[in-house]
């Protein structure tokens, strides 16, 4: 539950999300759910020439089992938060 | 069971490593290394200062080259990709 709630804390920031096939996608993150599945809306593709069929594309949903990462705005991120957050997940879920 | 058992479930490894540089290696030959900030038991992972090093494995000669790095100021990294990590420090 712990990255569920931090994922939606970055809501309306923007991300970078790479497959385990190599695509990467930037976009608005725009929601997420308990899988950590991704719904990514204005997405741009950097590899257009790789993958032209992308080009069409503003808004998709990405299953969270196809994520390798998430490169994410160190910005919109409270580390102390964060670290917290994570020790206290690892009380609870002993 | 023993508070002696319960300290030394694998996952408290990880949580002693709560705000220090830890090395990952993970599937597809690749390796990060970067600042732990946070984790779940499913490996998932948040590393900060985040350097990514990809890997060739020769398949004749069994020499393994890095070939690519990259760097993120801030990266989640998917539990189900991670196969090892380990601290620079815990061997030291």
């Amino acid at each position: 539950m712990l990255f569920f709630s931090f994922f939606k804390t970055l809501v309306d920031q923007q991300i970078t999300v790479e497959l385990k096939n190599d695509i990467e996608i930037t976009g608005t993150l725009r929601s997420v759910d308990q899988y950590l599945n991704i719904k990514l809306e204005n997405i741009t593709n950097k590899e257009s020439i790789r993958y032209p069929h992308l080009n069409a594309v503003k808004t998709l949903f990405i299953r969270g089992s196809t994520i390798r990462y998430v490169h994410l705005p160190k910005s919109a991120i409270d580390v102390n938060l964060l670290q917290d957050a994570a020790r206290k997940e690892a009380m609870v879920s002993k | 069971m023993a508070d002696s058992f319960e300290s030394t479930e694998p996952l408290d490894l990880i949580k002693s490593l709560l705000d220090e540089t830890i090395v990952v290696k993970l599937r597809g030959a690749r390796e990060i290394i970067g600042k732990l900030h946070a984790y779940d038991s499913h490996c998932n992972m948040v590393l900060g200062d985040a350097t990514e090093t990809i890997y060739q494995i020769n398949d004749s000669t069994k020499e393994i080259t890095p070939i690519e790095k990259k760097q993120s100021e801030m990266i989640f990294v998917r539990g189900d990709s991670v196969i090892l990590f380990s601290s620079p420090d815990l061997d030291g």
